[in-house]
């Protein structure tokens, strides 16, 4: 690894900063940081298939998500629509859909009633909007300002950002880096940093990826389910991700067969043809959550850590990121930033 | 009531399944005032990786029934209970032997042959069953002292499907304690638990998917002390008086 320390000595008008970790929170931290002045230099572990943002759906869906998670999930989640906009071409605002069985039409008047900003379809307009759909489902809801994307290409798309300006991206272990020569040092590790944050646990998440080119969906679609609600996003090119199963454990072992059967089984209830697909990828890894499973800053002497994305990492971490920015950099965030930092409740 | 020996004052338990947030879990069960919280091992810790999650419901200082949801097979059962056992230090199992996997009947006749394993093995069990009456004498045959008849299929938030069963087992088994576990939705069906005489009611998703958990958690422990006071009481019988009971010829007419 080469960091280019020896050639630009730090100075106060040019902060030095560390972010270790390469995923989502690691990589928009960089991003926020480095589009602030700071020259940055981004350290990770070797294996991209070990972050947990390599798996995940790439839905920023605010308005969905407020269906089960703290109302800051949406109220800090709408600005990463236009950040990643801005900063990723592949980002496609074209809404989500949200469906379900006749059976479990309960609970899309559940799903209707906790969240906001959406608009009831019937069958006619779901097969409008998704013809491949058309006949399939008696109604829907319709949350047309989310968004959604690739993640693996949006990482790429954000490393490629970096690296034009000038910041560095490279492989090593946090504690095998030398400790000099940064001001500030930002821990991105996710549930790596469990044991500097005891207060994190894992949440595992398994997905798949299919080719099914017979079907064509515009837009990521979610189907609820009493204990399984599963969703699939389109990928472009007749790929689709279906995810995620939410398992209270840090297992990390490769999917399970009842993961795997309960993907396949929405993929399929959405779509018969998805029995044809052909399975490309089967992941799984673990979202670092902490005990209200939203996201935190903690400061350590030098270090600031960010954690505690739990399903939300391309949702928050740009509010998130703008508020580290904001703490290592002495400046006031430009986006709204969440509530003040104050002990976890349930947090030693 | 009275569990195997262990005295309990409320008459609550709540499962910890489903919550928005660990965080928002510990504060439905302080709001609870449960005594006793259930957690599964089959689903949450695969692998023993569920330590993070377990820690939290040890965390939360009331006394942890483990649980075999997710079993399909006597075997299974009886291998999480074993699991169980060594996680939670407890010879507490709440057993539950899954029949049908879409609404999580009960296999009773695994059930039964589960219970009496493991109640050999020194386990005190908690087991999940139906409202059938003959089961539950074998349950109780088996060596179970408690015994957890459903209301309604897990997660349906039905209600009491059948108050005549389990009014039947209430008079068939009066020293028994008996809990009412799945099925309940609102208050109002753990209310009318409690007024059947049941001992105690287990629930979760009425709470844990409940728009606010903590407001539902107190509104459930009301109900429950509600429907148990009003047991307690003796209620009276409801009078039919759509029809009248005497001729009403000579009616006095006062005045005018």
């Amino acid at each position: 690894m080469d960091f280019p320390s020896a050639d630009f000595p730090p100075t106060a008008a040019t902060p030095r900063v560390l972010v270790i970790g390469a995923g989502v929170t690691g990589l928009v931290a960089a991003t926020v940081l480095a589009e602030r002045g700071a020259r940055v230099s981004v350290i990770h572990r070797p294996d991209p298939a070990g972050r947990a943002s390599h798996f995940a759906g790439g839905m920023l869906a605010p308005w969905c998500e407020a269906a089960d998670a703290s109302p800051a999930v949406a109220a800090e989640g709408e600005a990463s629509i236009p950040w990643w906009q801005a900063r990723f071409a592949g980002t496609h605002r074209a809404g989500s859909l949200v469906l379900a069985s006749p059976r479990d039409q309960g609970e899309l008047d559940r799903f209707a009633r906790r969240t906001a900003r959406h608009q009831a379809l019937d069958a006619a307009a779901v097969a409008a909007l998704e013809p491949d759909l058309a006949g399939r489902f008696p109604r829907g809801l319709f949350f047309p300002e989310e968004a959604h994307l690739d993640p693996r290409a949006a990482l790429a798309a954000l490393a490629d950002r970096l690296a034009a300006r000038s910041a560095t991206i490279g492989e090593g272990e946090a504690e095998s880096f030398p400790d000099d020569g940064f001001d500030h040092v930002l821990d991105c590790r996710g549930h790596a940093a469990a044991p500097d944050w005891p207060a994190l646990r894992g949440v595992r998440g398994e997905m798949l990826l299919l080719r099914c080119p017979e079907v064509t969906l515009a837009r990521p679609v979610r189907l609820l389910h009493p204990r399984i609600p599963l969703y699939i996003v389109p990928r472009g090119g007749g790929i689709f991700m279906v995810g995620a199963t939410m398992v209270e454990s840090a297992d990390r072992r490769p999917v399970t067969a009842r993961a795997a059967m309960e993907l396949l089984n929405a993929a399929y209830a959405l779509h018969p043809a998805f029995a044809e697909a052909e399975i490309l990828e089967m992941g799984s890894n673990i979202r670092p959550a902490l005990p209200d499973n939203l996201p935190d800053l903690r400061r350590e002497g030098r270090v600031l850590r960010l954690n505690g994305m739990y399903r939300h990492g391309f949702l928050l971490a740009p509010a998130l990121a703008e508020r580290a920015a904001a703490l290592l950099l002495g400046r006031s965030a430009t986006m709204a930033s969440l509530p003040a930092a104050s002990p976890k409740k349930g947090e030693a | 009531m009275l569990v195997y020996g262990t005295e309990l004052r409320s008459r609550l338990l709540l499962g910890t399944a489903q919550y928005p947030s660990p965080a928002v879990l510990a504060e439905a069960v302080r709001a609870s005032g449960a005594e006793v919280v259930t957690v599964s091992l089959r689903r949450e810790g695969v692998a023993g990786g569920g330590q993070g999650f377990w820690q939290l419901v040890r965390d939360l200082g009331v006394r942890v029934l483990p649980n075999t949801a997710g079993c399909h097979t006597v075997k299974e059962a009886v291998t999480t209970a074993r699991m169980a056992r060594e996680v939670f230090s407890t010879p507490w199992i709440k057993l539950e032997v899954i029949g049908e996997d879409d609404t999580l009947q009960p296999d009773v006749f695994g059930l039964v042959e589960a219970a009496r394993i493991l109640s050999a093995e020194g386990f005190q069990v908690f087991p999940y069953t139906t409202d059938d009456l003959v089961v539950a004498g074998r349950l109780l045959d088996a060596g179970c002292q408690v015994l957890m008849p459903w209301g309604a299929p897990i997660g349906s938030g039905r209600g009491i499907n059948n108050p005549y069963a389990l009014r039947s087992l209430r008079a068939h088994f009066p020293n028994v304690p008996l809990v009412v576990d799945a099925g309940i939705g609102l208050p109002s069906h753990a209310a009318q638990a409690m007024e059947l005489g049941y001992d105690a009611v287990l629930l979760n998703t009425a709470v844990a998917r409940a728009g606010d958990p903590v407001r539902m958690a107190r509104a459930m422990a009301r109900a429950v002390e509600a429907g148990r006071l009003a047991f307690e009481a003796d209620p009276m019988e409801a009078r039919d008086m759509a029809a009248p009971s005497s001729p009403v010829i000579g009616m006095p007419v006062f005045g005018a």
